[in-house]
């Protein structure tokens, strides 16, 4: 019935149609709907795998629920606990957490998609999926507090600046959400740090409390306390000031970006990931290995001068978004390196950089963001000394065989 | 028999519609037969008959334009029926039907050295039914071969075993070895699978190749046993034609008997059909197909690099093998990307059939998606069981990058050998396509 309606609608959107201008877009629902019916031609296979680009990005974004889900629960436990809340009940925190998030993400997607469909159908292409991803992940690397209208010129200057100057999906070099998020961190810095922006502070439709800052309340996430540390022993502390464990950081309910704090639910997105094989499990473990390692190294040295290296290795993985970038981040398949050897090099090298930048410049309290960005750039530089190597072998077989 | 290659990367495609081993063999004399010239590439097709012309079986229909020694045949006594002309009247086929009487033929006596035995398979056809790398053409006649390659497997998907074919012709297999070996002044390869009952003859250089698709292709063999370099030059062909040498050196005659399997989900009852290179399809299907009220699409060929055809088609070199499977212009499948049906066919793990033990696939002829950049990364590398970079092995193709194409070692491949990549691509490009222009883009510039 639906597909005899698509069928119905059809002609008004092919060319001399009067809704022709929509084509993309309407090419873009009718595939959404119903596997396209055309074949393979001849002078190829005959036969496909089922797997195809909207797929892999439905099984991201799938894969990024956990981290959505309990970043709202996150989002309205830290506001009921500044606000001096005596229970805590799941679905107000929940319900709270989705009224946050929801037009942020809904700012995102239509931002996005709107550049996505003007592009598609001004270059006569079908709508690329790849900002199916991209507008979950912006607003879940951000501070809940972020404004909203910045949101929105974040996204639409990294998707037309870093990606479809490019060509769209599959020729960006930098990861789009992250450029979104460093655009936001450089260019309006005042509103990207400090301690408030990671708490929601009003409440919203009648749910929650209002957090008085002022109240000995402190939203300072736990890598912005060591940031900010002089002297005297490291003690991480909610923002209630009671103390914080690496078990809590691990489950993740501190003060943080949207999606990032919970490195559980991080795992759990990493499972479905590397069990789909959809993204390169070379990446991920060389990134927690460059991280631990690079940890470890720091916790040798460690010196009050960098307070940073008091962190114990592990505690590196479970704060701030290194979890995150690790899984997410690091292993998007476009501006990572390409090779299978050039992938081990790419991520151990983020997970390296990422602890530096934290550790060693107290002005970035997070590194992984910045890591990510600068190994984008070196990617293609890895995947040619790879590919040098492959071509050095050949010549080499040449002048043996002369 | 110390030799082994163990493959790791390729898939065996788990298709339904196979045959067993000792299915069962029918005889169906070919009436018609065609001969294709676009199956030979780089053969450019000059007629040596017209139409109306009395032709022998092993006599001449074409010849190439560039080395006119190099001939097509024609597999049957009969009469040029047709001669199918395309666009700017390029050749599409020669139809020959049989004619009730055998023709009278001369068989040649074959002196035993290089250029005899040359021009001999030259002008019996059989080597156009070789290829040389690079560029996957049929052999130049001036150039000698570094190294012949012979597969003694065919690992695409359905294909049939060859052993049968050669079951009893030993001591072709044995003369066209001994006559090969005079045309190059390397080894003679011949690989086949560990439990081969082939008896490899002593003079040629024996592999045990372990491993999924594409281990049986020649020149898949050839890149992990000698690779190609630049500047050198390797001959392919499989052990049924190597046979058809031995014999045509042996008796002065090459047969041009083929057993063809008759595969896919879309059949009846598969069974061999004993007949002739070039048969019609038609006889061979009658009946046959599934009539389930759905598209089908009748392949010449394997579902990885087979031709279309419709059903008044021809067989086509080098298969053995007919393959109908739904064409799915009919699907109109609801979310096809979200589905979690068990019948969908993917190496991917989202796919919950990936984990039942023993299923076999239906597949149609749709691309199951929209044709993309290439997004993931990696896919193509565990399809290709080469020492190449295959992904940007195409890059440099479709950027036509002469000189990255050869560093990247353009020379050592076919299209063929990029048919898995394609399969598996969830960005659906059209590779095979793009390494045949790409290698017939490289000859002209260097030639």
């Amino acid at each position: 019935m639906l597909r005899k309606y698509l069928n119905r609608i059809k002609p008004n959107f092919e060319p001399g149609g009067k809704l022709h201008a929509f084509q993309s877009v309407f090419d873009g629902f009718e595939t959404f709907l119903y596997t396209p019916n055309s074949t393979s031609k001849p002078g190829g296979t005959h036969v496909h795998d089922s797997l195809d680009s909207k797929r892999v990005m439905i099984i991201v974004v799938l894969a990024l629920m956990p981290c959505l889900l309990f970043g709202m629960y996150n989002t309205g436990y830290q506001n009921f606990l500044g606000s001096g809340a005596e229970t805590f009940p799941f679905w107000s925190l929940m319900a709270y957490g989705f009224l946050a998030i929801l037009p942020r993400i809904v700012v995102t997607y239509v931002v996005g998609l709107g550049i996505e469909f003007v592009v598609a159908q001004w270059r006569k292409e079908e709508i690329q999926e790849g900002f199916l991803v991209t507008g979950i992940l912006i607003p879940l690397i951000c501070p809940i507090e972020t404004p909203i209208w910045m949101l929105a010129v974040a996204t639409a200057f990294s998707v037309i600046f870093v990606k479809e100057v490019f060509g769209g999906t599959g020729f960006n070099i930098f990861n789009v959400a992250l450029t979104a998020r460093a655009v936001l961190f450089f260019g309006y810095p005042s509103y990207m740090s400090g301690d408030r922006v990671f708490i929601s502070s009003e409440p919203i439709c009648g749910i929650g409390g209002t957090v008085n800052f002022a109240d000995g309340i402190s939203g300072a996430t736990p890598l912005g306390q060591i940031a900010n540390h002089t002297g005297g022993a490291l003690e991480l502390t909610n923002i209630v000031g009671e103390k914080l464990s690496t078990l809590d950081a691990f489950i993740g309910l501190i003060p943080g970006s949207f999606g990032e704090t919970s490195t559980l639910c991080v795992l759990i997105g990493a499972l479905i990931l590397l069990f789909t094989g959809i993204a390169s499990w070379r990446i991920m473990l060389s990134v927690v290995a460059g991280g631990l390692f690079m940890g470890w190294v720091a916790n040798l040295f460690q010196t009050p001068l960098y307070p940073g290296s008091f962190l114990a290795p592990l505690d590196q993985l479970v704060y701030g978004g290194f979890a995150f970038a690790a899984v997410f981040m690091a292993t998007d398949p476009v501006t990572a390196a390409r090779t299978g050897v050039g992938k081990y090099i790419y991520g151990f090298l983020v997970g390296v950089i990422a602890v530096i930048i934290r550790v060693y410049n107290n002005g970035y309290p997070e590194g992984a963001m910045l890591a990510v960005l600068l190994m984008n750039a070196f990617a293609p530089l890895i995947d040619y000394c790879v590919v040098q190597a492959n071509i050095n072998r050949r010549m080499r077989r040449l002048k043996q065989q002369a | 028999m110390d030799n082994v290659i163990n493959l790791k990367r390729g898939l065996d495609l788990k298709l339904a519609g196979g045959l067993p081993d000792d299915a069962e063999i029918r005889h169906i004399e070919a009436d018609a037969v065609a001969v294709t010239p676009d199956d030979f590439p780089g053969f450019v097709p000059k007629l040596e008959v017209k139409e109306g012309d009395t032709v022998a079986c092993g006599s001449p229909l074409l010849r190439d334009k560039i080395q006119e020694q190099v001939k097509l045949v024609s597999p049957i006594d009969g009469v040029v029926e047709r001669v199918v002309r395309g666009d700017r009247r390029k050749i599409i086929r020669v139809e020959v039907r049989r004619s009730a009487e055998p023709v009278a033929r001369d068989a040649v006596k074959v002196a035993d050295n290089a250029e005899a035995i040359l021009a001999a398979i030259a002008q019996a056809g059989l080597l156009a039914m070789m290829r040389q790398r690079p560029y996957d053409i049929v052999p130049r006649v001036d150039i000698r071969p570094r190294d012949i390659f012979v597969t003694a497997f065919d690992s695409a998907p359905l294909a049939p075993s060859l052993e049968r074919m050669v079951a009893d012709r030993a001591e072709d297999i044995e003369c066209g070895v001994r006559a090969l070996a005079k045309l190059t002044d390397g080894h003679i390869y011949i690989s086949t699978r560990k439990d081969s009952q082939i008896a490899v003859p002593t003079e040629a250089v024996h592999y045990i190749v372990n491993g999924p698709h594409p281990a049986g292709n020649a020149g898949v063999q050839a890149a992990n046993i000698a690779p190609v370099n630049k500047g050198e030059v390797i001959w392919t062909l499989d052990i049924v034609t190597l046979a058809r040498v031995g014999k045509l050196v042996r008796t002065g005659e090459a047969d041009w008997d083929v057993n063809v399997a008759v595969t896919g989900s879309e059949v009846e009852t598969g069974y061999i059909a004993a007949t002739q290179a070039g048969a019609a399809i038609a006889p061979i299907l009658s009946g046959n197909v599934k009539a389930d009220g759905r598209h089908h699409r009748i392949i010449a060929g394997n579902v990885l690099t087979g031709v279309a055809v419709d059903p008044e088609g021809y067989l086509h070199y080098p298969y053995r093998q007919i393959t109908v499977i739904p064409e799915g212009d009919d699907a109109d499948e609801f979310m096809g990307w979200a589905s979690m049906r068990p019948g969908k066919m993917s190496v991917n793990r989202s796919f919950p059939s990936r984990f039942i033990p023993g299923k076999r696939f239906a597949p149609d002829a749709r691309l199951l998606g929209g044709r993309r950049a290439m997004i993931m990364s990696g896919v193509y590398d565990d399809m290709f069981p080469m020492d190449i970079l295959p992904e940007y092995l195409l890059k440099a193709i479709l950027s036509k990058d002469i000189d990255k194409m050869e560093a990247l070692g353009i020379y050592e491949v076919a299209p063929e050998d990029f048919a898995l990549c394609e399969y598996a691509d969830p960005s659906k490009i059209e590779i095979q396509k793009a390494v045949r222009d790409g290698l017939d883009y490289l000859r002209k510039e260097l030639e």
